[in-house]
C-alpha cells in the first residue's frame, strides 16, 4: 500500500514537474510571438515616423505677395483677350517690376540678381494661370502669391538651420537667429538680408501647397508636383485592370470548372504558381523585348507599363480567383444542374456571382502590388523626367513610385521633404485599396 | 458583355499604338550625372517655346549610348547624355546601325569630391594618399602586398587616427570611372613601383579597389551616401559636387593636393578631380523631330550655361567663353565632330 502510495506521489511529482515545464515552454513560445509583434510594430512606427516627420512640411509652401501691374500693351496688345496670346505673353517683366519695387535700394545688377533669386523661377507661370482663369485682370493691378524659391523655403521650414523656423515669421521684428556660420546656410548673406526684409514687410506667408498636387514634375522643387506621375499611374492601372481581370477570371473559370484533371493542367497550375514568384524586373525585360522591340509600341507609354504589369499581376488574380471558385460549395452547382440549368448557366448565374467578392479582393491586391512597382518600368523607359501631364495612355508618362525614386536621387534640398510627401501619398493610395479589398470581403463574402 | 467590351477596347488601344508613328516630342536618354542639367534645359525649353517638354530618361552613360546607337527613326532617342566621351567601339556600333553623323557637345564640367561629416576632422589629402588608402594591393619594399593601411594615420602621421572607411559609387557608374582615372591612376603614377608597370597591368593595379571593408560600394544614390556620412562621422564619401554644394550644412569637402573643392577652384582647374560632361546629338534627326534646333539653342544660350546661367545654379561648372562658342557652333550646325 505504502509502496503504491509512494509511487503515485512520485509520479504525481514527476507530472507536476513536467507540467510546469510544459507551461513554461508555452509561456516562452507565446513571449516569442509577442516579441516578434512588438519588433514589427516598432519598425513600422519608426518607418512612418521618419516619413511623416520629414514629409509633412511639403504640404505647405512659403509664398510672397506681389502687387503686379498687368499693362495691356505688354500682355494683350490686340485687346481681344485671345487665350493663346495670353498664354504666350511675357509675365516675367511684370513680376520683376513688382519684385524690384519692394527693394528700391537694390539697383546694381548683382543686387537685382540676388533679389530675383528670392522667388521661384516659375512665378510667371503662376501669374499666367491666374490671368488665363480670369482674362479681365489684364489692365489691372493684381495681388498674386508666388512661391518663394526652394532654398529660402527650406530655410524657413527649419530644414537647414534648426534655429531658424516658422517663429521668424511670427516675430517679424527680430533678426533671423542663425546658428550656422554664413558659408553653410545655403543662401548668401545678402539674400538672407533680403529675406529678412521681406519678412519684416509681412509679405511672406505659409499657405497650403496646392502646386504639389496639381503640377507635373519639375526640376525646381517648389514647382514639382505629383499629378503627372499620379495620372501616369492611373492610366497604367486602367490598362492593367482592363486586361488582367477578364483574362485572369477566364483562366481561373476554365481551369476550375471545365479543364480535365490531367498532366497538362497540372503543369499549367505549377507554372502559374511559379510565375507568381518571378522577380518583377524579368517582366520588364520581357516587355522590352516583346512590346517595344517586336511590336514597336512607344517607349515610356503607360500602355506598355500596363501590359507588363498585367503579366505580373495575372498569376495573383488567377490564384485568388481559383481559390474563390473552390470555396463555392458543390451543392450549389449540383442544385442548379438538378433543376435543369446548363453548365454555362450554372457558372454564370450561380457560381461566378458567389465567387465574385473573392475574385475582386484578389484583383485589388494585385492592383495594389502593381501600383508599387518600379523595376519593370525601368526597362520600358518609364523612369524618366516627364513634365507634361499625360492625356492618354500613349503619351510619355511616369508612375508614382518612379517619381519617388527620381526625387530621392536629386541634389536639391527641397526634394528631400517632397520625396517623403510623395511616399505618404502612395501609401495613402495603397491603404485605400487594401481597405476596399477588406470591405468587399466583409460585406459580400458568404460563408457556408 | 461589359467585360468583353473592355477587353476589346484594350486590344484596340494596343492595336492603335503600333500605328502611332510620328513623334513631336524630343526623347533624351543617358547619364544620371548629366540628367539634372539636361532636365532643367528641357523644362525651360518646354515652357518658353510651347513645344512638348522633352522626355529625359536616366539610363547611365553606357545604357544611353546603346539606345542612341540602336538606329535612326522615331523609336530611337535624339540626344544622349554622357559623363564620359563616346568610345570608338560605340561609334562603330552607331555607324553599323545607320547613325553616321553625331555631334559631340561638351556642356561643362563636374567636380568629384571626397567629403565627410562636419563634426569629423577635416581631411587634407593628396592623390597618392587616396590611392594608398583605397587600392587593393599596394607596393611595399619592392613587392605588391594586400593593402595594410587600416587607419588614415598609417599612411601619413599627419592624417587623423581614424579607420579608413570610404563610401563610393559602384563600377557601373561613370563617377567611379572618372574617380579611378583622375585620382587612383594619378596617385599610382606618383609611386615609382607603380609607374614602372605597363599598360594593362598598370590599369589593373591602379583601378582595383580594396574589398576588405576600407572601400564600400554604396550604390548610385548620392543622397544616401550623404545621409550615411551624417550618421557615421568616421566615413568619407565620394560623389558629385552638386551634392556637397546642397549639403554644406552637414558635410565638408576634403582638399585634394591642397585645393579645396569649391566652385571657383573647380572652374579654374586648380581642383584636380573634374571631368567634362557631354550631350551627343543625332544629326540625322535634326529637322525631322520638331524643336531639336531650338532645344540646342536653349542649351547653349548664356541664360543656361553662361557663367550666371541657371545650369550653373544647379551645380554645373561652366566652360570658358571660347569653348562655349565652339560647342555652340558645332551643335547648331550639326557638325559631325565624332567621326573626324
Amino acid at each position: 500500500m505504502t509502496k503504491k502510495a509512494g509511487s503515485t506521489s512520485t509520479s504525481m511529482e514527476k507530472m507536476q514537474a513536467t507540467l510546469s515545464r510544459r507551461y513554461a515552454a508555452e509561456k516562452r513560445f507565446q513571449s516569442y510571438g509577442v516579441i516578434a509583434i512588438v519588433l514589427a510594430m516598432a519598425m513600422l512606427v519608426t518607418l512612418f515616423a521618419t516619413i511623416i516627420g520629414t514629409g509633412y512640411t511639403a504640404f505647405w509652401q512659403y509664398t510672397v505677395r506681389l502687387d503686379v501691374t498687368l499693362y495691356p500693351q505688354d500682355i494683350d496688345p490686340d485687346g481681344n483677350r485671345d487665350p493663346e496670346v495670353l498664354a504666350k505673353a511675357d509675365y516675367q517683366s511684370a513680376i520683376k517690376d513688382a519684385l524690384y519695387s519692394l527693394f528700391p535700394e537694390a539697383t546694381s545688377r548683382q543686387d537685382r540678381s540676388a533679389v530675383r533669386a528670392l522667388i521661384s523661377p516659375g512665378a510667371n507661370f503662376v501669374l499666367r494661370d491666374k490671368v488665363l482663369d480670369n482674362p479681365d485682370l489684364v489692365g489691372q493691378r493684381v495681388s498674386v502669391r508666388v512661391p518663394l524659391a526652394s532654398d529660402f523655403d527650406q530655410v524657413l521650414k527649419g530644414n537647414i538651420d534648426p534655429d531658424v523656423n516658422f517663429d521668424v515669421i511670427e516675430e517679424r521684428s527680430t533678426d533671423i537667429p542663425w546658428s550656422l556660420p554664413p558659408d553653410e546656410r545655403l543662401i548668401t548673406e545678402k539674400q538672407a538680408g533680403y529675406l529678412q526684409q521681406l519678412i519684416r514687410q509681412g509679405e511672406v506667408e505659409a499657405s497650403f501647397n496646392i502646386w504639389f498636387f496639381t503640377n507635373g514634375d519639375s526640376r525646381q522643387p517648389e514647382l514639382a508636383g505629383i499629378w503627372g506621375a499620379a495620372v501616369g499611374s492611373i492610366f497604367t492601372l486602367m490598362v492593367t485592370l482592363a486586361l488582367s481581370f477578364p483574362v485572369g477570371v477566364a483562366a481561373a473559370v476554365y481551369l476550375e470548372e471545365f479543364a480535365p484533371k490531367n498532366r497538362w493542367t497540372d503543369i499549367i497550375e505549377v507554372n502559374i504558381n511559379n510565375l507568381a514568384a518571378v522577380p518583377s524586373i524579368v517582366f520588364g525585360l520581357l516587355g522590352l523585348a516583346v512590346f517595344l522591340q517586336f511590336f514597336g509600341l512607344p517607349r515610356s507609354a503607360p500602355v506598355v507599363g500596363g501590359l507588363v504589369l498585367t503579366l505580373m499581376t495575372l498569376p495573383t488574380i488567377i490564384i485568388a480567383s481559383r481559390a474563390a471558385l473552390k470555396s463555392v460549395p458543390p451543392s450549389i452547382r449540383e442544385a442548379a444542374l438538378g433543376v435543369g440549368a446548363s453548365k454555362l448557366q450554372t457558372i454564370t448565374h450561380h457560381v461566378l456571382p458567389l465567387a465574385m467578392p473573392g475574385m475582386l479582393t484578389g484583383t485589388i491586391i494585385g492592383m495594389a502590388q502593381a501600383l508599387g512597382e518600379t523595376a519593370p518600368l525601368l526597362m520600358i523607359g518609364m523612369v524618366a523626367f516627364v513634365v507634361d501631364i499625360p492625356s492618354s495612355p500613349l503619351d510619355a508618362a511616369t508612375a508614382l513610385p518612379v517619381q519617388i525614386y527620381l526625387w530621392s536621387d536629386s541634389p536639391e534640398r527641397g526634394f528631400t521633404e517632397r520625396t517623403s510627401a510623395a511616399i505618404m501619398c502612395l501609401l495613402g493610395f495603397l491603404i485605400l485599396m487594401n481597405a476596399a479589398a477588406v470591405l468587399l470581403r466583409k460585406r459580400f463574402e458568404r460563408r457556408w | 458583355m461589359i467585360k468583353k467590351s473592355i477587353l476589346l477596347a484594350a486590344v484596340a488601344t494596343v492595336g492603335f499604338a503600333g500605328v502611332a508613328e510620328a513623334r513631336d516630342q524630343i526623347r533624351i536618354v543617358g547619364s544620371s550625372t548629366v540628367y539634372p542639367f539636361t532636365t532643367v534645359v528641357a523644362e525651360n525649353f518646354g515652357k518658353k517655346t510651347g513645344h512638348p517638354t522633352p522626355v529625359v530618361e536616366s539610363t547611365g552613360s553606357g545604357g544611353g549610348l546603346k539606345l542612341f546607337c540602336a538606329g535612326l527613326g522615331v523609336e530611337h532617342p535624339d540626344f544622349t547624355n554622357a559623363s564620359r566621351a563616346i568610345k570608338s567601339s560605340e561609334i562603330e556600333t552607331c555607324a553599323s546601325n545607320g547613325v553616321e553623323a553625331i555631334t559631340e557637345m561638351q556642356v561643362g564640367y563636374d567636380g568629384i569630391v571626397m567629403a565627410n561629416a562636419k563634426n569629423a576632422p577635416a581631411l587634407e589629402l593628396t592623390k597618392q594618399q587616396v590611392y594608398l588608402a583605397l587600392a587593393k594591393d599596394i607596393p611595399q619594399d619592392g613587392e605588391w602586398v594586400p593593402n595594410p593601411n587600416m587607419n588614415w594615420s598609417d599612411i601619413d602621421p599627419s592624417l587623423p587616427d581614424a579607420k579608413i572607411e570610404v563610401l563610393g559609387p559602384p563600377p557601373t557608374s561613370g563617377t567611379r570611372d572618372a574617380f579611378g582615372e583622375l585620382v587612383m591612376e594619378a596617385g599610382c603614377e606618383e609611386i615609382e613601383a607603380c609607374a614602372a608597370l605597363d599598360g594593362d597591368e598598370f590599369d589593373a593595379r591602379a583601378m582595383t579597389m580594396r574589398e576588405d571593408g576600407g572601400f564600400v560600394e554604396a550604390g548610385e544614390n548620392d543622397n544616401l551616401i550623404v545621409q550615411k556620412l551624417e550618421a557615421n562621422p568616421a566615413a568619407v564619401g565620394i560623389f558629385g559636387f552638386s551634392f556637397l554644394d546642397q549639403n554644406r550644412d552637414k558635410i565638408q569637402g576634403a582638399t585634394i593636393d591642397g585645393a579645396a573643392p569649391t566652385f571657383e577652384n573647380i572652374a579654374s582647374g586648380s581642383y584636380p578631380v573634374s571631368r567634362p560632361l557631354f550631350v551627343y546629338v543625332k544629326v540625322a534627326h535634326m529637322g525631322v523631330i520638331p524643336g531639336m534646333e531650338e532645344f540646342l539653342e536653349e542649351y547653349t544660350s548664356d541664360a543656361a550655361w553662361g557663367p550666371e546661367g541657371y545650369l550653373i545654379d544647379k551645380g554645373l561648372i561652366p566652360m570658358d567663353e571660347g569653348m562655349r562658342e565652339k560647342m555652340r557652333e558645332a551643335a547648331l550646325n550639326g557638325v559631325d565632330n565624332v567621326n573626324m
